[in-house]
């Protein structure tokens, strides 16, 4: 283990603010119109799941990623995925089924993944992902450069056994792994009184022998200071930790989800803690932003939504019989050819607005 | 040239490349301390150390996940099975995980899943299967089953190369039943290649695994009715080596598929589509599959010897099929 590890910042100054805020909003807006205006245009095919209401833990969380380190986001971190230099446009392609994505049109979602910014999807039967961030956290310890891999799961998903594999073998190998547990409240129509028996989820870090906390996942800067904490523990080789977020899923499971099965009022109660509002008042009140420097962040967004939709708009489908390359991974390797390289090459082109 | 046993071949070919290699790396149940509960592993921990050779939780999921987490992070690990009856419980991260990752976003997925499989030793319905067609079925997936102790090492030092995900099935009741001179130098033998192990006009039994050896003692025994059989190895079953099959089909005119897996659902099927698809004007007889029944494997020896194909069934096949 290297004697230097990267420091760490638990409270963000005025510069990482304004980044939180660009990034919440450019998740909200960004999503809103993949769900209320693309999906509804039947632009996007397929199943369209977005995070409305609980962008502060992709946000909080992905700010405190250095190089070296590893995330592995859930389908309800659209902002992880930014923050990694992933284009908006390559993203919105991928939702709209282009030739020209990280997936090649060969998978829909937030199923995008590239090793060099560090990120591995979701594949959809969820927790897959946990085992494999202990693999990565493996290398990772071995490495000795003090990073981590982070990794996302809903509060469903926790219920998966896999899962369980997962955080005991973190515990026990002392990976350098933060599980970070979305708690929405809902998984699909099942609220979380029929997916456990227990009321906070951190209960179970010890149960694998790390540290559980549960924290107000739609505080950014209660998330960013939590998961630094975490982090920090595992770059200096303290080993894993276990998240739990509370916050609520502000729409449906799916674009499909009428979500009828959630009690009136609850939607009502939780608007009111919404991640976006309270970032908001917290620049406003202690002046780090004003409402015109907002506004023009909100018109600039909208800006960058336009732009990102047209670029995705225009790019091609895939050709049929492209189905049937890259099955193998070789020498010739149908992923490393120049298409490849042209759009990784576009894709860097990702510099934030802020 | 040394004399190794099936399972010391396994054994020298994980070593050379784990020092020919510093990204390979072991994981599983046993393998470190033990030395892996058939002592596959023996003496690696001592030699390479616990980072290299680690003793994992009993957690098929999180071994196989683990294996693919640290493979996308430029390592290759071989992931041990300690029965591929196991396998089983990490079956999604297989076929949902390590298969479709590539193809889905583009990394290389150079992983090892490693161990023993088949019946003959008394090991009942979890310590017996043949459960490689689950993983044939899977696109994105290498399957390969050795029957020889040359080939043992030759193939799994090309697995290890190999940058996809390969399934290796080494048959426990080849481990140390079977030996021959095997070279001490590095050499690799290619996936996706059969072989054939013994040359014959009359008829051709196309089989892996341990049943290469029972059908060479059928062939020993049809010599001396003057039924001249051939012997085709498949050694890799996904991708398979459809040339050499339609070879010795064209050849021999007549097949027989053998193995020990279950019949429905078995390659046997696969390649019999394969044969009547693009061999049938070649065909003087109906293809003759010799499988298991439909059961699982059971464990009570008179039970188990109904349940496997034997040399004498294949003697008998062959007669019958001999006479058509």
């Amino acid at each position: 283990m290297k004697s230097t590890t990267p420091a760490i910042s638990l409270t963000p100054d005025a510069e990482t603010l304004e980044r939180m805020l660009y990034y919440l909003k450019l998740t909200r807006e960004a999503e809103s119109r993949i769900e209320h205006v693309l999906y509804r245009q039947g632009k996007i095919v397929g199943g369209v799941y977005i995070g409305r209401g609980q962008e502060a833990i992709g946000v909080g969380s992905a700010l405190q990623l250095i190089e070296g380190d590893v995330v592995l986001p859930s389908h309800r971190d659209f902002s992880s995925f930014l923050i990694r230099g992933f284009s908006l446009a390559d993203i919105f392609a991928n939702w709209m089924a282009r030739a020209d994505t990280p997936t090649r049109g060969r998978d829909n979602t937030l199923h995008i993944g590239d090793m060099k910014r560090g990120v591995i999807p979701i594949i959809s039967p969820l927790g897959g992902t946990c085992p494999v961030a202990c693999g990565v956290g493996m290398v990772l310890k071995r490495r000795g450069n003090g990073n981590v891999a982070l990794v996302h799961l809903g509060e469903g998903t926790t219920s998966v056994g896999q899962v369980h594999e997962a955080m005991n073998m973190a515990g026990v190998m002392k990976l350098p792994v933060v599980f970070i547990c979305n708690n929405n409240g809902y998984a699909f129509s099942t609220p979380v009184e029929k997916q456990f028996a227990i009321r906070n989820l951190s209960v179970r870090g010890p149960a694998y022998g790390m540290p559980g906390k549960t924290l107000d996942g739609n505080d950014v800067l209660v998330v960013y200071r939590v998961v630094g904490e975490a982090v920090s523990r595992a770059r200096q080789g303290k080993g894993p930790s276990f998240l739990e977020c509370k916050t609520f899923r502000m729409t449906g499971h799916s674009a499909h989800d009428a979500a009828e099965y959630v009690p009136a009022g609850l939607l009502q109660q939780w608007a009111k803690k919404d991640p976006i509002l309270r970032l908001e008042k917290y620049l406003l009140s202690r002046r780090i932003m004003t409402r015109q420097r907002i506004d023009d962040l909100d018109r600039r967004i909208q800006k960058e939504i336009d732009a990102a939709i047209a670029d995705a708009e225009a790019r091609p489908l895939p050709m049929g019989e492209t189905a049937l390359e890259g099955v193998y991974c070789g020498p010739d390797c149908w992923w490393k050819k120049d298409r490849g390289q042209k759009q990784e090459a576009r894709s860097k082109n990702t510099t934030p607005i802020v | 040239m040394p004399v190794l046993t099936y399972l010391e071949a396994i054994r020298q070919g994980i070593w050379e490349e784990m020092e020919r290699d510093p990204s390979v790396f072991l994981l599983g149940e046993d393998i470190g301390v033990y030395g892996g509960a058939f002592k596959v592993t023996a003496g690696m921990l001592e030699k390479f150390g616990a980072e290299r050779v680690i003793d994992t939780p009993i957690s098929e999921s999180a071994i196989v996940g683990a294996a693919i987490g640290a493979a996308l992070m430029g390592m290759r690990p071989v992931a041990e099975m300690q029965f591929m009856d196991f396998i089983a419980c990490g079956f999604d991260q297989i076929v949902n995980m390590a298969a479709k990752l590539h193809y889905r976003w583009g990394p290389a997925v150079p992983i090892v899943i490693r161990g023993p499989s088949g019946a003959g030793v008394h090991g009942g319905p979890y310590h017996s299967q043949s459960n490689e067609m689950w993983f044939v079925h899977t696109p994105g997936l290498k399957v390969v089953i050795p029957a020889t102790a040359y080939d043992a090492k030759g193939m799994i030092k090309a697995a290890i190369r190999d940058d996809n995900p390969v399934i290796f099935y080494e048959h426990k009741f080849l481990y140390r039943r079977i030996k021959e001179e095997v070279p001490e130098e590095d050499y690799i033998v290619p996936l996706g290649k059969a072989a054939v192990r013994r040359e014959g006009n009359d008829l051709a039994v196309i089989t892996y695994g341990a049943m290469v050896w029972t059908a060479l003692e059928a062939a020993r025994e049809l010599e001396k009715d003057g039924i001249s059989l051939e012997v085709v190895d498949l050694r890799s079953l996904l991708p398979y080596d459809e040339e050499a099959v339609l070879a010795s089909v064209r050849k021999c005119n007549k097949v027989i598929l053998l193995h020990e897996d279950t019949r429905t659902g078995g390659m046997a099927g696969e390649l019999a589509a394969l044969i009547a698809e693009k061999a049938f004007d070649d065909l003087d007889g109906p293809i003759v599959r010799l499988t298991a029944p439909d059961t699982p494997v059971p464990f009570s020896p008179p039970l188990e010897d109904y349940f496997l194909p034997n040399a004498e069934k294949v003697v008998e096949a062959a007669r019958k099929l001999a006479k058509y």
